[in-house]
């Protein structure tokens, strides 16, 4: 049972399958991530594809309304809670030890737990598409009393939720602990890479929001099953405050979303303009500006629910203000490029694609946190456009960024350069052409989460469809690409990249099973 | 930070897997039975028995190791910052629950009786509605019909004290164990986890009394539903909390813990008076104003 790390014979592992389930490694844990988060990326790529497949024409063709409706709900689930947090925990798992020189976790055996609950909380979800009354169909954010009338998946949903954030919870508390207590001597915070402290600052607000969402969907549960009257005014509650309690969540998780990409940019940029970070220290204090500002923010989801003056006011001014904190960090970013030696290697063509479609989407949230305009906005594809700016050419593209920037660390191979490149253009191409043309649609006044509508929307949705397949196909080939490399390729040197600076790259390409059995020394 | 390369890193260990099938089992055999299949109560049953296993199982490993002394100053440290944000993820989850509570006496029910925005749905729907919290706080459709509200000053006054006390000698019992005084250390751990117990059942016979003599339930409108599931989800923690005293008493009596390294104590401690502080929130905020 016992094993000290600094016995070289225990870099040994144990073989098969009981090596991944019983695993206590941040490597094999963090390769379980990303496994996940791959596999769910495709389930709910489909389910993405059937949306756009009925809407590919107006009119109802392949799904019924029903049915649609469980596709947007399981597909906003999946991709939030089984793609882009899992994936990015598993880059935590994988980078923050080496990063800041530690042999490992923090909390090993809670590490593994915090994954192996993952599967099993999601085969429950999706086990609901097979059951009586169908899949979950009144949208992701749960809003009653329409979400009561979801049928027997109902309490598997909300026990799902539970897991997941059970799960999220333990992922982060150790994050922190290993942020806190595993740095090598010398690694002072001020030194910690900008993917270390958008990690750090993103796990503080996982642990204070998903107790929040349990609570919230705890009340629902009740609210159906135990007769309590939280979110039904006939008995005195209120069912605008689930609005409340769920975007309380709801806010601080979309920084959750992208705060870890903002560190994946903050890694790749320097390594490919050859010079160091511009304004190291001011993106640590915008990214803690931003998480502050995710706690007063929520309402700006809710500004036609009804809400007193004041509160639109409010909201509306705290949220314009989160451009404050994320200009600074774009402007460091191209500061960072400017007369820079760059040289565009896929990991940095996707930053890039990162930094221009983000800011895309952070100016359509701009557009919408505008309270009078927002009633024209709300509840319409403009919304969609925006969001899914943020999180795909967002959030995935810092994902897939950091799969090519750090796949030659994590197999010893180099990917194929020209395959990561058209994967690319494919990408960004049909990015683009699924999403902008959403924003037309969305001013004019198309609304969400309907399987049918106006003629008058019908070229631009069939140009959106095209490209969602496009975007869908274009994702096989990052498979490949990935099976390919850790099959084999030309090998990759310790440092990989020429520019690249961090503890990372003073490891072997792969590192050793445990990553620093002494601590390394910090200059 | 790291001084050393020893850090004590665990080889792969069976009991997360087992965690996470015994939760799931008992989650999927809840939900059956929520959804009216009455096979959901055994499945929710082995499920439990799993967790349970799991949890001795598992923290039996943990104090086995540190009684072999694996353990190092690090190691300690990591555990004190991995309860320190679990405690802090606690209070954000009765968060939930005090803002559902604070969010209805200031908005819903004012609203419901007319107050600011509220006027023309008093006036249209719920002509008849005043807001006199907390006694037409089961809503303008009077849910759960005619009710009584609990008071502040019999069982939960009483209830107060003794939890205030509990913290006393838990304190008390930590001083102790810091001086070695080993006799000291386990009365004040036995007092606290009696006073605990004692706790637990008048809260059972407040329960008794909301039921029978007050017609006071979850059904209860907001009133009851913001009563029993803080009061509920609190008594729940005070029992979990209870259950952890006993395990650091049983290893006190043992000869486990010594002024140096006592992180099970501590933590079990800082549990416990973090249930505390919930309870005076409740006390004042539930019962009292």
């Amino acid at each position: 049972m016992s094993s000290v790390v600094k016995d070289t014979h225990h870099d040994e592992h144990p073989s098969g399958i009981m090596r991944w389930i019983t695993t206590t490694n941040h490597k094999d844990i963090g390769t379980l991530y990303l496994w996940f988060a791959m596999i769910m990326f495709f389930i709910g790529g489909l389910m993405a594809l059937v949306i756009r497949s009925e809407l590919f024409q107006p009119g109802l063709q392949f799904v019924d309304p029903q049915f649609f409706n469980s596709m947007t709900t399981m597909h906003a689930l999946v991709m939030i809670f089984g793609v882009v947090m899992p994936a990015f925990t598993g880059l935590a798992n994988w980078m923050i030890p080496i990063m800041i020189g530690g042999p490992d976790m923090a909390l090993p055996r809670m590490n593994n737990w915090s994954f192996w609950i993952m599967p099993f909380a999601f085969s429950m979800l999706l086990s609901t598409l097979w059951m009586d009354g169908g899949a979950p169909a009144g949208g992701w954010t749960l809003y009653p009393p329409l979400s009561l009338q979801t049928g027997d998946a109902f309490p598997f949903l909300i026990f799902a939720i539970h897991f997941m954030g059970l799960s999220s919870i333990m992922g982060a508390i150790n994050i922190v602990a290993t942020i806190l207590n595993m740095r090598a001597p010398g690694m002072t915070l001020m030194k910690m890479p900008l993917f270390v402290w958008t990690w750090l600052i993103t796990a503080f607000l996982l642990i204070a929001v998903m107790p929040v969402l349990a609570g919230g969907v705890t009340m629902l549960l009740t609210d159906k099953f135990f007769g309590t009257s939280f979110f039904n005014a006939a008995g005195g509650g209120d069912p605008v405050m689930f609005q409340h309690i769920f975007w309380f969540f709801g806010h601080p998780e979309v920084y959750i979303l992208i705060l870890p990409s903002f560190g994946v940019v903050s890694a790749i940029i320097p390594t490919f303009a050859r010079k160091p970070l511009f304004g190291y220290s001011s993106m640590v204090y915008a990214t803690a500006s931003i998480a502050f500002l995710s706690f007063i923010v929520w309402a700006h989801h809710m500004f036609t629910v009804g809400m007193p003056l004041a509160g639109e006011v409010f909201f509306m001014f705290a949220t314009m203000l989160i451009a404050v904190p994320t200009g600074v960090k774009v402007f460091n970013w191209v500061t960072t490029m400017w007369k820079g030696a760059m040289t565009f290697e896929t990991p940095m063509l996707f930053a890039i694609g990162f930094i221009v479609m983000f800011t895309i989407g952070g100016f359509s949230g701009l557009m919408l946190a505008i309270t009078p305009a927002d009633f024209q906005y709300h509840d319409t594809y403009f919304v969609v456009a925006h969001f899914h700016y943020v999180l795909v050419p967002g959030s995935i593209f810092a994902i897939m960024a950091a799969c090519y920037f750090w796949l030659p660390k994590w197999t010893g191979n180099m990917y194929p350069e020209t395959l990561g490149k058209i994967h690319f253009w494919l990408s960004t191409f049909f990015v683009n052409l699924t999403f902008f043309p959403m924003h037309f649609v969305g001013l004019a006044g198309m609304p969400r989460r309907i399987p049918d509508y106006s003629l008058q929307f019908a070229d631009y949705n069939m140009i959106a469809s095209i490209g969602a397949f496009g975007f869908g196909f274009a994702q096989l080939i990052f498979l490949y690409l990935i099976i390919k490399t850790i099959k084999g390729g030309s090998k990759a040197t310790d440092q990989v990249w020429e520019g690249a600076e961090g503890l990372e790259w003073t490891l072997s390409s792969p590192p050793p099973y445990h990553s620093f059995s002494t601590p390394p020394v910090i200059k | 930070m790291s001084e050393s390369g020893s850090y004590y890193v665990p080889h792969g260990s069976k009991w997360p897997i087992i965690a996470t099938i015994g939760v799931c089992t008992a989650m999927v055999g809840g939900s059956s039975l929520l959804n009216g299949n009455d096979m959901g109560k055994y499945i929710l049953a082995i499920g439990l028995a799993m967790v349970v296993f799991m949890i001795v199982g598992w923290f039996s490993t943990v104090i086995s190791e540190s009684e072999d002394g694996m353990y190092d100053e690090q190691v300690d440290s990591s555990f004190r910052w991995g309860m320190i944000w679990f405690i802090f993820s606690e209070v954000m989850f009765f968060a939930a629950f005090f803002g559902a509570l604070f969010y209805v006496r200031t908005y819903s029910l004012p609203w419901l009786g007319g107050e600011g925005t509220g006027l023309a749905t008093n006036t249209f729907l719920w002509p008849e509605f005043e807001n006199i919290w907390p006694s037409t706080a089961n809503g303008p459709g009077e849910i759960g019909g005619d009710f009584k509200t609990m008071g502040a000053w019999g069982l939960p006054a009483l209830n107060t004290a003794i939890l205030l006390t509990s913290g006393v000698t838990l304190t008390w019992a930590h001083h102790a164990l810091k001086e070695m005084k080993r006799m000291q250390l386990i009365i004040g751990l036995a007092l606290t986890v009696a006073l605990g117990a004692v706790f637990m059942y008048f809260q059972a016979v407040e329960y008794g009394h909301a039921f029978n003599d007050l017609n006071l339930n979850m059904g209860s409108g907001i009133y009851g539903s913001t009563f029993f599931m803080l009061t509920g989800f609190h008594g729940f923690h005070v029992t979990i909390g209870t259950i952890m005293l006993l395990v650091i008493l049983g290893r006190s009596i043992y000869g486990h813990f010594n002024p140096k390294n006592h992180f099970a104590f501590e933590a079990v401690a800082w549990y416990w008076h973090f249930v505390d502080v919930v309870w005076l929130g409740l006390f004042i905020f539930v019962y009292w104003v």
